[in-house]
């Protein structure tokens, strides 16, 4: 074990300020609309984003440019009594898709405002302001922190922000999947707390990069990290804690799902895999991740069957997410499982980025594209929506173009993820969990097409219109469906980009 | 042995972690959901004792009465208080509108219910 001193010390980059500029920004809005009149809540959250998508740009380009992970000494004080933020590349690359999906959504969420005039500037619309510029803050704070303890509270921030959205609409099964959920991430808060108190009691810093040297063995630590390992799953709804997330994530507003399946559950999945790869010494990471991946192939399978058994699109979707998730942990495995190369250098570490990535997009452009159907006709029923691609052509695409993502179908970014995850279960002689890939592809395929079926059918009765959806609200969850399949043009890109940073000693990022 | 074993730290230590447990058995057991929020208040509190047995034998700092998860404490009980509140007004509003304080049925039988 290495004292706490022999590390170097962490030194603010040129470019750290940024990273204290993507938290704090969207936390400035939210203050903002606290004093300024409802009216101008759109108009703040407006610049927020403008300026919160440059310092996402920002950061990715300093990242490249100078090859390094930025960093940021928060007061200047060195852990473990102060605390450090560092963006590596996946940190940026977390960041940067936050910063595309997140101003769709917004984009959307305002046209379909736009719908219903009278109450546009109403309680649930601006609250849903103020919900979504804390999401953005604690999604930034979750990845860039390195401190476990910083790490508790931004997973606070954001559970308090993500379950207000569920129950915006006030009805009392919204309010109980709120509460669900709330419970289930109650429990794992605490979990995760219990486990960072044990590191501190175990190593007296909470600073990753110190952890990730001085971890050893000892008995402390694997109930620590099976104790935090934990607390995340129930956050990420991992099989078997995934009960929560179907009623949270179909039961809320379209635009709230989106958010909450794109981007609020990838957070306690990336600190999953920065525990697992970075603090779990490796053959306490080889048995976690051998244990991850047999709830990830579970998820696929079981949460897929029961995609393809729902009645209502949205809880399709939900249940889709769940199924999705897995394939994140079926990386664990393939990542770690490697002799000579680092887990951030397998093919499976950027099979699980990608996934992550077009995941994303995919999911967000489908949660809206349900919304825009459950706007245009009222209900969400599949089988009495015969015929809405007649209705509503770029809905159906959109769903159609993330639904190929979702299967793994060329050419999408999902595409190329399973392409690399099933590569590198091969090559590792993972026989199960490709076959669990296949056969998770397929399932997908199944409930994909049940609905795409539906869209091209000829109705027998003609589908009641009850409010008429402008082509422009249509647009922006086409535009990240056609995101989500480019980001299988680009597959070489990211490789370099989540390389950098790592490992985590300054003296071996220098170019 | 047995004195040094039971010194005032590793007391505290253990009447944490029991009281951690029980407030994980109320939270798994009872379907009442307010039951429910004060097994994650005890949850809570055997949490922040065992944090304050780490502070009161000096973690790897190497000196008692170590400041940094008293420091941790406070922002824990912060939070938790935060949470409890945000709980309670949920379970509140979902009493208001259902007058019941449980949860009734499995998740999947919302599948059927028809909703915008």
């Amino acid at each position: 074990m290495l004292p706490a001193n022999a590390l170097p010390a962490y030194v603010t980059t040129p470019g750290g300020f940024l990273l204290v500029l993507a938290i704090i920004l969207p936390v400035v809005a939210v203050l903002a609309m606290l004093v300024l009149d409802p009216r101008h809540a759109r108009s703040v959250v407006g610049a927020t984003i403008l300026a919160g998508v440059a310092a996402a740009l920002a950061i990715a380009e300093e990242l490249i440019r100078t090859g390094a992970a930025l960093i940021y000494v928060v007061g200047g004080w060195q852990p473990p009594l102060g605390l450090a933020l560092r963006a590596d590349g996946l940190s940026a690359t977390m960041i940067a898709m936050t910063a595309i999906v997140l101003p769709g959504i917004a984009i959307f969420a305002r046209g379909l405002q736009d719908l219903k005039p009278e109450t546009r500037n109403g309680r649930a619309p601006t609250t849903f302001w103020s919900l979504l510029m804390g999401v953005w803050s604690a999604l930034c704070l979750t990845f860039i922190g390195q401190d476990l303890f910083n790490l508790y509270v931004a997973l606070e921030l954001l559970t308090f922000a993500a379950v207000p959205l569920v129950c915006l609409d006030g009805r009392s099964e919204t309010m109980g999947a709120a509460l669900r959920y709330l419970m289930f991430a109650l429990l794992g808060s605490m979990l995760y707390l219990l486990g960072t108190g044990l590191f501190y009691g175990a190593f007296g810093t909470l600073d990753i990069r110190s952890l990730s040297a001085m971890s050893d063995d000892r008995p402390a630590v694997s109930v620590a990290l099976a104790l935090m390992i934990a607390g995340l799953l129930a956050k990420a709804a991992l099989f078997p804690l995934h009960l929560w997330l179907p009623p949270a994530h179909a039961g809320a507003p379209a635009a709230a799902s989106a958010v909450l399946s794109a981007l609020v559950i990838k957070a306690p999945i990336f600190l999953t895999l920065r525990l697992v790869a970075e603090v779990a010494p490796t053959p306490m990471a080889a048995i976690a991740g051998k244990i991850l991946a047999i709830l990830g192939a579970f998820a696929i399978i079981l949460c897929s069957v029961m995609a393809l058994r729902q009645a209502r699109l949205k809880l399709m979707i939900a249940y889709s997410t769940v199924a999705q998730i897995g394939y994140l942990f079926i990386v664990f495995p393939l990542a770690t499982g490697a002799d000579a190369l680092p887990p951030w250098g397998t093919i499976a570490w950027t099979g699980g980025a990608l996934q992550l990535g077009s995941h994303a997009l995919a999911k967000a452009s489908m949660f809206m594209a349900a919304g825009i159907i459950a706007e245009a006709f009222g209900h969400d029923n599949i089988r009495d929506l015969s015929g809405f691609g007649r209705i509503l052509p770029l809905s159906a695409a959109t769903f159609g173009l993330a639904g190929l993502s979702l299967m793994g179908l060329p050419p999408s970014g999902g595409f190329i993820a399973k392409c690399l995850l099933l590569t590198s279960a091969v090559l590792g002689g993972h026989p199960w969990l490709s076959t669990t890939i296949l056969a998770g592809g397929l399932l997908a395929a199944g409930y994909v097409f049940r609905v795409m079926n539906r869209a091209l059918a000829t109705p027998q009765t003609p589908l009641i219109i009850r409010r008429k959806i402008p082509a422009r609200l249509e647009v922006v969850p086409l535009i990240l469906a056609l995101l989500a399949v480019l980001l299988g043009f680009v597959p070489l890109e990211p490789l370099g980009l989540l390389q950098i940073g790592r490992p985590d000693r300054p003296a071996e990022t220098m170019p | 042995m047995i004195a040094s074993a039971l010194s005032s730290a590793n007391l505290f230590g253990l009447c944490g972690a029991s009281l951690a447990g029980f407030g994980l058995f109320i939270v798994i057991i009872h379907a009442s959901l307010l039951r429910r929020i004060v097994g994650f208040n005890l949850l809570g509190a055997g949490i922040f004792l065992v944090f304050g047995a780490i502070a009161r034998r000096g973690a790897a700092a190497g000196f008692d009465g170590d400041p940094v998860p008293q420091a941790m404490v406070i922002t824990g009980i912060v939070v938790a208080f935060s949470a409890t509140a945000l709980s309670v007004a949920l379970l509140l509003r979902l009493f208001g509108l259902t007058g019941r304080a449980a949860f009734d049925a499995p998740p999947a039988d919302a599948s059927r219910q028809d909703e915008t």
